[in-house]
């Protein structure tokens, strides 16, 4: 999320500047504004924690509608046979796993388990599921992050040279928006493969974890991305435009593009900087399926092979995993904001 | 999609009210060349072998893995099998997952909504939190769980779609159920002392639910296109049924040699999908009298 938080930041400050200035002797004034502004993300922290109990809650509760014993499915699972076994057989494993005890108890053991970071036993491989996503997250978290930095730089490119230009510029603009917006990832993926691995041989059919075969895959996540971030800041950027300081900007005799950057940028990235929160959701839905395109190692592999398995608490650690990463995105976020516009802070 | 575009423009009504087939001169060729496919689509799920002499299922090792062509427009796959007949007759199953999941997700989005919107702040207040925790799981992430859980079926994909989409929609219309309320012809209507369940009924419900018309049209495309990417995991409809996202599942392995099994079914569904944005949004502009530009 850093690059979200600071290539606005490192814009300087003067695009804010229209606002007066508080008056001398405001200190008390500005004391009461740190406060609200801590009670603001004291507020935020709580929500969040809501957000973590509930998400927790709502895991546990789909792992218990499993149909059959689970005992037995964790046993045909290692002997990859479809038998039945007696109770005796089934004892020592659901002792194993805690199906043994009530429901309530197992309720709570679970959540107990989450706050040390523990996320339970995978089924299929026997691990604790924290050891098997460590393992796997370092080339997700390369694609993901490589992904968002390269959606917005395209966004931000395709908004500063094309809207509010000639008219077949502007709409050829916001034309690829729309369209790029709309692209599945497996087709995109699939298309980039075939031309650019496959046809052209330029990339790798499998490119491994290595810079050269990231290219493919985080331009797949990136393409829609910036498309949907692009349609939202070209709105609020046509909106700003229009703005009485951008006319005064241009009226001090400052060129139209660096008015654009560092006037009217500012102000337009805001909705996009909120929806960066949402877009890692996203991201990770899609790092799913490029990871599947690509035969990528990594989380999204993992998850698709452990969820074909059946591997419950594999699948909910994963799950878990990314509404914590959610919303710890989203107070960053809320941060971010307040940097970037320190009207907020008031 | 014909009785949808076909109100006349109220701009004509006053100069040329008689004269036949004025909206379809008035149609922009986008929305046409849309219109036409959706209805193509339609037309596929209602009779396919109406529109293709192929059998979907019937197996030619003869012709394996062929490049689309003249006798086989969209390719063979590995059995030898018609792509564009398998495409043809899998519209209706995966439009029928679309439609589902979609209908679904309004459904959970209205009664979220209008609880939201017209509740007193606790209920909002549980609500909107409600909806926070539904954003953090994002729609692919809820479909590998619930197939983890339930197994992998067209229903558990419209669950994961239906409910992993819905809070978006939910929020949206709780925006729009807190517009109308405080809109100065409900404050009229309460003025004059109409009783609240009355308000509700006649103007709150019906202004609010607009829009859902155009969301509806763009979110059954956005729930295909959701679905397929469940189903091109492997995690869908299981084979041979030729619902789209199954298809591009099934083509996976032989991408390096035959890129139109993955390519042709996914550029089906991206017109697709891009259609009913187009319709959706031409519905948009009509019904808030915009000019169409």
């Amino acid at each position: 999320m850093s690059s979200v938080a600071q290539t606005p930041a490192a814009l300087g400050a003067p695009g804010l500047r229209q606002e007066p200035l508080p008056p001398a002797g405001a200190s008390a004034d500005a004391r009461a504004r740190r406060w609200r502004f801590a009670k603001r993300i004291g507020g935020r922290l709580l929500g969040a924690l809501f957000v973590l109990w509930a998400a927790a809650t709502f895991t546990f509760f789909v792992q218990t509608l499993l149909p059959g014993n689970r005992a037995q499915l964790i046993l045909n699972q290692q002997s990859s046979q479809q038998q039945t076994y007696t109770a005796a057989e089934l004892a020592p494993v659901e002792a194993k796993y805690g199906f043994d005890e009530p429901i309530m108890q197992q309720y709570l053991d679970y959540l107990g388990g989450l706050v040390h970071g523990d996320l339970g036993t995978s089924y299929q491989q026997h691990l604790p599921v924290l050891d098997i996503i460590s393992e796997q997250v370092g080339p997700t978290l390369v694609l993901t992050v490589t992904a968002l930095v390269l959606a917005w730089a395209m966004a931000l490119a395709t908004i500063l040279f094309t809207s509010r230009r000639r008219r077949l510029v502007s709409s050829a603009g916001s034309g690829w928006e729309i369209f790029s917006a709309g692209l599945p990832y497996y087709w995109l993926g699939v298309i980039l493969l075939v031309v650019f691995a496959i046809e052209l041989q330029i990339f790798p059919v499998q490119g491994g974890t290595g810079v050269v075969g990231l290219v493919l895959p985080a331009l797949t996540l990136a393409i829609p991305l910036a498309g949907f971030l692009g349609q939202v800041t070209r709105d609020e950027f046509e909106k700003v435009l229009d703005e009485p300081f951008v006319t005064s900007a241009r009226a001090r005799g400052m060129g139209d593009f660096q008015v654009r950057l560092r006037h009217v940028l500012r102000h337009a990235v805001l909705p996009a900087v909120t929806l960066s929160g949402w877009a890692l959701g996203a991201l990770i839905s899609g790092a799913v399926i490029v990871e599947t395109v690509f035969a990528r190692p990594g989380i999204g592999n993992m998850i698709v092979t452990a969820a074909t398995a059946r591997d419950v608490p594999l699948v909910s650690g994963v799950v878990m995993l990314v509404a914590f990463v959610y919303v710890v995105a989203n107070i960053l976020v809320d941060l971010a904001y307040a940097v970037i516009d320190p009207r907020l802070r008031a | 999609m014909s009785s949808l575009a076909s109100p006349p423009n109220p701009t004509a009504l006053g100069r040329q009210p008689s004269q036949p087939l004025l909206w379809l001169r008035r149609l922009r060729p986008g929305v046409a060349l849309a219109g036409a496919l959706v209805a193509f689509l339609l037309l596929a799920t209602l009779v396919p072998a109406l529109l293709t002499g192929k059998d979907p299922y019937a197996v030619d090792l003869s012709a394996t893995l062929q490049a689309p062509s003249l006798e086989h427009i969209m390719g063979t796959d590995q059995s030898g099998r018609d792509l564009y007949a398998r495409v043809i007759y899998g519209a209706r199953e995966s439009l029928l997952i679309g439609l589902g999941a979609t209908a679904l997700s309004m459904a959970l989005a209205i009664a979220l909504g209008v609880a939201a919107g017209l509740g007193n702040r606790w209920v909002d207040g549980i609500v909107s939190r409600g909806l926070e925790v539904m954003f953090a799981f994002p729609v692919l992430l809820l479909a590998l769980l619930f197939v983890a859980v339930f197994g992998p079926s067209a229903a558990t994909e419209i669950l994961a779609v239906g409910i992993g989409t819905a809070p978006g929609y939910a929020r949206m219309v709780r925006g729009q159920v807190l517009a109308v309320r405080d809109s100065g012809y409900v404050e009229a209507a309460r003025a004059l002392g109409h009783p609240y369940g009355s308000i509700v009924r006649r103007h709150i419900f019906p202004n609010a639910m607009r829009p859902l018309v155009v969301m509806f049209t763009l979110g059954v495309g956005q729930s295909i296109v959701w679905a397929s990417g469940i189903a091109f995991l492997g995690l869908g409809v299981p084979p041979p049924a030729p619902e789209w996202g199954a298809l591009l599942n099934a083509g996976r392995p032989y991408v390096t040699q035959a890129w139109w099994l993955e390519v042709m079914p996914g550029l089906v569904i991206v017109l697709f999908s891009l259609s009913l944005t187009t319709l959706g949004r031409h519905i948009q502009q009509r019904l808030e009298g915009g000019i169409s530009r």
